[in-house]
């Protein structure tokens, strides 16, 4: 399964301005009777167009960087910086605004809204943003979910899908304000083979037909080492970086 | 539709039966705050009603408020006078006709002269100290109820005999005294006359109807051993509430003690502050405990929804939207809950005020109620804003969720 070309051509790496995504000696630090550290000093530069694995054993803190990368958590010591704009010191809303402007989030369970119709949860993040008239929302939804195979299923709930189904859903959600960069943790964790693949797949095309940035949390080593990029865990420090070559 | 508002009426559809209880909550608020306001006010203003019709709307007297200024402190800023026994006065209005047709010119409503005496009426040997009220019968009827309160005779008959009276019931019996009886009136003057009864009046105060007769003006000037004599204006105007202003008026351009039935029933208004106070406390009471009913559901919908929260603000949706969507929740339980109080307060109305009540004075009548949009408003906007409040704080505890540590909880 491919997904259409559309959206910015492939950017190359970037030639000077700032990176993507940068993590300056990032450290999260769970505070408590016995302070837990669940990321320490993690030094990241990701650019444009990488798709990247994190990888590591259960419980390496590979959850704990992907929500301080997105944003969605906050580092006790570092700064996380997106387009060379530091994060932390962003008040609640600037921070948001970022999120749904710059990021989308895959997580393992869908987490798609039980209420709302799969196109309503796909023209979700749009409407948040308000940056398109209605009419526009629908007609970018509806040609996100058929990009992904979902054309019929755009009125029905997401209960009466499957789990690849879902998940399809959710990446489509992911993408709906064109963010340069999609994290997704374990995205396939909750899929069979088939469908990871097809998540998979979905994912690798976001970066080599949309010019996309990927960052996927996965502990399946196959996945792994088909990505650009692997980043390597161990109790919350990285211990390895490579790239693959190039065939 | 606003994504705020789309989302808010989903939570609120999904939950059909809890959203409700909580609507019904509020409309039983507002409903009988609804009734409560229009029985209290309608009541006092029937009660108003009675008591203004019962007096004058402005009783203008021969008094004066203040002792007239001596002439040298007139004339002197420094001079002061002291131990000064007021110089007796001739009593009465001044020029009662002229002075009436002078208030008569501009006032909207009628004026009435009287001439108060006080007597001791004496029958078989009977002595009652009465207060003799001289009236004009053609004006009197423009002023006062006296009319519908006769009894036996009647207020014309003042004319058919020579020092015609109409006494109270209360006095007539006290004394034995019946129509036509002939009997004796004596002042602490020494001016005696023999009088007859014409008449007789009930007015259901019983003080008045134990101490007073009605006689002619020229009757009561006799008596008060003056002719010409009137101490007493009385007034009734179209628009009772407009009776402050005319007695100022009428006690700057005359200078006499003019006071309207306002100021003489200060007590009485004053228990009426106190009633609206208590009925107050208690409708804002009724719907706080309604609020809590939208506290509660909003309290769970912001539970169960934990989850949808996380999701929405791990994609970006500010707090701020987020607590929105709840007020707006509440906000929807006390719109609608108020508009079928609307519905519930007018029916409890209807059903109230066709409750009938009897009383020996008066014909059947039915519990007043007052009917004035402003008891709508009012608990609507207590119950929406109360509605709002209950639901802010829910949702402010619900925006302040940390998307981490249910993502997390889930995973
Ligand atoms: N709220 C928490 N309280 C205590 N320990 C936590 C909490 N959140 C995470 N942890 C611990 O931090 C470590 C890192 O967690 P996580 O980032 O989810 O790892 P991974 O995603 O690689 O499995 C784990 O050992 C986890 O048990
Ligand atoms: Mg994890």
């Amino acid at each position: 399964m491919t997904v259409m070309a559309e959206g910015p051509p492939r950017e190359t790496a970037a030639a000077g301005g700032p990176p993507l995504l940068e993590a300056r000696g990032v450290t999260r630090v769970l505070p408590g009777i016995v302070p837990t550290t669940l990321v320490h000093d993690v030094d990241l530069i990701i650019g444009a167009n990488e798709l990247v694995a994190i990888t590591g054993p259960s419980g390496s803190g590979k959850s704990s960087l992907l929500y301080l990368l997105g944003l969605l958590d906050l580092p006790t010591a570092g700064e996380v910086l997106i387009r060379g704009q530091a994060t932390a010191a962003m008040s609640e809303e600037e921070r948001a605004h970022t999120r749904l402007a710059t990021l989308g989030f895959v997580f393992q369970f869908h987490f798609l809204l039980p209420e709302f119709s799969v196109l309503a949860n796909v023209t979700l993040p749009m409407r948040a943003l308000g940056a398109l008239p209605p009419k526009a929302m629908r007609d970018r939804a509806m040609e996100l979910l058929g990009a992904l195979g979902l054309a019929d299923h755009a009125g029905k709930r997401p209960d009466q899908l499957s789990g690849g189904q879902r998940q399809r859903v959710a990446v489509a959600r992911a993408l709906a304000n064109d963010p340069p960069l999609v994290l997704a943790d374990e995205p396939t964790g909750s899929l069979d083979s088939q469908a990871s693949e097809q998540v998979f797949e979905i994912l690798r095309d976001l970066v080599r037909a949309r010019g996309k940035t990927v960052i996927a949390v996965t502990h399946d080593l196959e996945i792994a080492r088909r990505m650009d990029r692997r980043i390597a865990l161990m109790d919350g420090a990285v211990v390895g970086d490579t790239i693959r070559e190039t065939s | 539709m606003n994504l705020v508002l789309d989302v808010a009426l989903t939570h609120v559809r999904a939950r059909a039966r809890q959203t409700l209880v909580a609507v019904a909550g509020v409309a039983t608020g507002v409903g009988f705050s609804i009734m409560m306001a229009a029985l209290l006010q309608g009541s006092q203003e029937d009660f108003i009603r009675q008591l203004v019709n019962a007096m004058p709307h402005v009783a203008v007297s021969d008094e004066r408020r203040a002792p007239p200024p001596q002439p040298a402190e007139e004339v002197y800023d420094a001079a002061r006078i002291h131990g000064l026994k007021p110089e007796a006065r001739r009593r009465g209005i001044k020029n009662p006709l002229a002075t009436m047709a002078s208030i008569e010119a501009w006032v909207p409503g009628a004026v009435a002269p009287s001439v108060k005496v006080q007597g001791i009426l004496r029958y078989a040997s009977r002595d009652v100290a009465t207060s003799i009220v001289g009236i004009d019968p053609n004006r009197e009827p423009l002023v006062s109820e006296l009319p519908k309160q006769i009894r036996q005779g009647s207020l014309g008959a003042l004319y058919t005999a020579t020092n015609a009276l109409i006494l109270g019931d209360r006095l007539a019996e006290k004394i034995g005294a019946r129509l036509g009886s002939k009997l004796t009136v004596q002042t602490s003057d020494g001016i005696r006359l023999t009088a007859q009864v014409v008449g007789l009046f009930r007015s259901g105060v019983r003080q008045v109807d134990d101490t007073t007769a009605y006689a002619l003006v020229k009757t009561g000037q006799i008596l008060a051993g003056q002719t010409g004599l009137v101490n007493e204006l009385r007034l009734r105007l179209d628009d009772a509430l407009a009776a402050p202003a005319a007695a100022a008026r009428i006690e700057r351009e005359t200078g006499y003690k003019s006071v309207a039935w306002q100021e003489a029933s200060e007590d009485l208004l004053n228990a009426f502050v106190v009633r609206n106070v208590i009925m107050y406390t208690v409708v804002g009471a009724i719907l706080l405990v309604a609020s809590f009913g939208t506290y509660n559901i909003i309290s769970t919908i912001t539970h169960e929804k934990a989850r949808d929260i996380a999701i929405m603000k791990s994609l970006g949706l500010p707090e701020r939207t987020v607590r929105r969507i709840f007020v707006l929740e509440a906000g929807v339980i006390g719109v609608v809950g108020a508009l079928f109080g609307f519905v519930l307060g007018y029916a409890l109305c209807v059903a109230v005020g066709s409750i009938e009540i009897t009383n020996p004075f008066t014909d059947v009548t039915h519990i007043p109620i007052s009917w004035s949009p402003r008891h709508y408003a009012m608990a609507a906007a207590v119950a929406v804003v109360s509605s709002l409040v209950a639901g802010l704080l829910p949702a402010r505890r619900a925006a302040r969720v940390h998307p981490v540590e249910i993502i997390r909880g889930a995973t």
